[in-house]
């Protein structure tokens, strides 16, 4: 019952910004809509929140949090969203996580842009909220606790920021064993990977483990002619390490088989058209896997399953280049030399046992060496917990029932909410983080529309939103980051890319960043 | 975890088709600046900058909108059940239709190809009219919800005679909670 009066307020909002409201001709379209908010607006009145600002702040300013406040500033018109982000920049992920040669996907950057312009919506960059129970964090500026008194709701949706870990021997001792996470951050310009030891001259073959979106984004930027590469905004800094690479080969490595592989047509088509680079993989193993699996296959598995045929088919044998698909192999370590340095992976194979659904790879007594001097690990992000919220450190998410968050027992705890990854885990692409957003961001409407405690709303006072905290960190002598702050840092990145040709420079430091605002 | 279902048993209402411009959610210049002007005796507001997805859009700004019996209609059918008739130029993408009369479809990518946010799911006898979709099209229909056999990117299906009383289904947002 709940659930339907929920969603049936979701479908009865058809909203729009205020500001454009404000100018909205009266069409019969717009009269209705009115009309209907209205009435539900009674039903609601039990509470006085109609009359007064509903206070929301966001933790995170990548998708989940940008595409969450979107969603609440169009259908709630008192709504004020303050967006707190750690670093002085914002868009999480869309800025150090999409491929710099994907430049079409960051055009959601526009939406962010629009939701920033609202004048009920304050970044306050530069800021951290919630320090993370891992020992030995770094106190952050602001706990959750400090923000309950001044906000209605706190969401949050500061997304994914370790790396899943083999846990086999050398991972962390040998020289060109990183983690994919880490080195896409690096290439990206995340401030934090900014001292990743990254040498691709010393060996001709790379190997990254993992068989997902970001696994093929690794082997893509090694294997991309660099006058490609220097026409988007990878960092300069990159440039220069991949105009040394000494990288031919990638081998992409799974445990299981070509039917369990994570990546999408997208990227496998682009790695299909790499010039000079021929493509392998197992055409057998792909045979009796699609034969196996038949009439079962869904459409995306059906045509992802002929890209590889058809990759194989095409494949134009001995190439300066190399990609190689690499099935039913698990790492089992890493050797080196005497500098510390990888010189091989020893790989386990694998057989698949358990239904087609849920296949899982069981090591048989066959192991094999692989010679590289290059290995990431790309078998997922995890998202770490901050004090003062529940998590669930084996899914490695905050525990939510539509993004309302709980405690352990399963109680929900009112005001706070969680979208994307730190959400659902991560995975998906900036779509499936945006439809997850917005069902977070319809729970905190309903919650907000019906009356339901929110944070401490034992007595129904207005909240003040994030201006009291901000003095507090003024006083404290910390600079925040305002939007058009960004803004700055932004043109001045765009100014320094124009002189080398690419959309973008990206500042490495929080320094560089803070600087421009001198 | 009980799936997510954003539809409601509201309803169906059917608008009638009349020419009542809307402002467009998706005019996405923050900065745009309204101005009011008077076309067909009915006087309504247009952006002086507004940015579209494609380049036919901007042609069509300054054009204003068809009227009806004017240009080719377009049903969009909400999630709702709700029926929406409107008018389209010919060359038009549904996704600048939609943005054009308030539709709430998302279109993040901006018809870029780099996202399933515009996905409709079209009458049979209009999507058999229509060409093959490309390889990029598929791809991107392969990550959207819902993915139904008449299923179309909204950036890529230009209108034209032929598609004249297209009906254009907005896809339940369907969602596991533990996807």
């Amino acid at each position: 019952m709940l659930m339907l009066m929920r969603l049936s307020f979701i479908a009865r909002a058809v909203g729009h910004s205020t500001r454009i409201s404000a100018a909205r001709p009266c069409s019969l379209r717009a009269l209705s809509t009115s009309t209907r908010v209205t009435t539900e607006n009674t039903a609601a009145a039990t509470t006085d929140r109609t009359s007064r600002p509903f206070r929301v702040a966001v933790i995170g300013s990548g998708p989940g949090g940008f595409y969450t406040a979107h969603r609440i500033l169009k259908h709630v018109p008192q709504a004020t969203v303050d967006m707190f982000e750690a670093l002085p920049v914002p868009h999480g992920l869309v800025r150090f996580g999409v491929a710099p040669d994907h430049p079409e996907v960051k055009n959601v950057i526009n939406t962010f842009d629009e939701v920033a312009e609202n004048p009920n919506f304050t970044f306050i960059g530069n800021t951290t909220v919630g320090t993370f129970v891992t020992p030995g964090s770094r106190k952050a500026n602001l706990e959750i606790a400090d923000l309950r008194p001044h906000y209605d709701a706190v969401l949050l949706a500061y997304g994914a920021h370790e790396d899943r870990i083999l846990g086999v021997s050398n991972e962390e001792k040998l020289k060109g064993v990183m983690a994919a996470r880490s080195f896409v951050g690096f290439y990206n310009g995340l401030p934090s990977e900014q001292d990743l030891p990254v040498d691709l001259s010393r060996s001709d073959t790379a190997v990254v483990i993992g068989q997902g979106n970001v696994a093929l984004d690794v082997a893509r930027i090694l294997l991309t002619p660099l006058e490609e590469l220097k026409k988007t905004d990878l960092t300069e800094k990159t440039v220069k390490i991949l105009e040394k690479s000494a990288v031919k080969h990638v081998y992409v490595i799974g445990r299981r088989g070509p039917l369990e592989v994570a990546f999408t047509a997208k990227e496998l088509r682009e790695m299909l058209q790499l010039p000079n680079t021929t493509f392998r993989m197992d055409e057998k193993l792909l045979a009796s896997e699609m034969e196996r699996a038949g009439k079962s296959l869904d459409r995306p598995r059906k045509r992802l399953m002929g890209l590889l045929e058809k990759g194989i088919k095409e494949s134009k044998p001995d190439q300066p280049k190399s990609w190689t698909l690499m099935f039913l192999r698990s790492p089992l370590g890493f050797h080196g030399n005497d500098q510390h340095e990888l010189e091989s992976i020893q790989l386990g194979i694998n057989r698949l046992e358990g239904d087609a659904k849920s296949r899982k790879a069981i090591l048989t007594e066959q192991q094999e060496n692989l010679k590289c001097g290059l290995a990431f690990r790309s078998i997922g992000y995890k998202s770490i917990g901050i004090h003062g919220v529940p998590f669930d450190e084996r899914k490695g998410i905050v525990p939510n029932m539509d993004g309302k968050v709980m405690d352990k027992d399963q109680n929900i705890i009112p005001g706070l909410y969680a979208s994307g990854w730190l959400k659902r885990g991560p995975i998906g692409v900036i779509a499936t983080t945006m439809a997850d957003a917005y069902q977070t961001a319809d729970t905190i409407i309903a919650d907000w529309t019906r009356g339901e405690p929110m944070l401490n709303t034992n007595k129904e006072t207005p909240k003040a939103g994030g201006k009291a905290i901000l003095e507090k960190l003024s006083a404290q002598g910390h600079k925040t980051v305002s939007y058009q702050d960004w803004k700055k840092i932004e043109q001045k990145e765009f100014e320094l890319g124009a002189r080398v040709g690419k959309p973008r420079e990206k500042f490495l430091t929080v320094e560089e960043m803070l600087k421009v605002l001198d | 975890m009980a799936a997510f279902i954003a539809t409601s048993a509201r309803s169906v209402l059917t608008k009638a088709a009349s020419f009542t411009p809307r402002l467009s959610s998706a005019f996405r210049s923050g900065s745009a600046s309204w101005t009011q002007i008077s076309t067909s005796g009915s006087s309504h507001f247009v952006p002086k900058t507004a940015r579209f997805s494609t380049a036919s859009g901007i042609l069509y700004t300054k054009k204003g909108r068809p009227g009806p019996g004017q240009g080719f209609q377009v049903n969009f059918v909400m999630q709702d059940g709700e029926e929406i008739t409107v008018q389209a130029h010919e060359g038009e993408s549904l996704l600048d239709v939609a943005w054009a009369n308030d539709i709430d479809i998302e279109g993040a990518c901006e018809a870029s190809l780099a996202c399933s946010t515009c996905h409709l799911i079209l009458d049979e006898s209009s999507y058999s009219k229509l060409e093959e979709p490309t390889d990029e099209e598929n791809d991107m229909l392969d990550l959207a919800f819902g993915l139904t056999d008449t299923s179309r990117l909204g950036c890529q299906v230009l209108m034209n005679k032929e598609l004249d009383g297209i009906v254009a289904r907005l896809p339940s947002v369907t969602r596991n909670a533990q996807q």
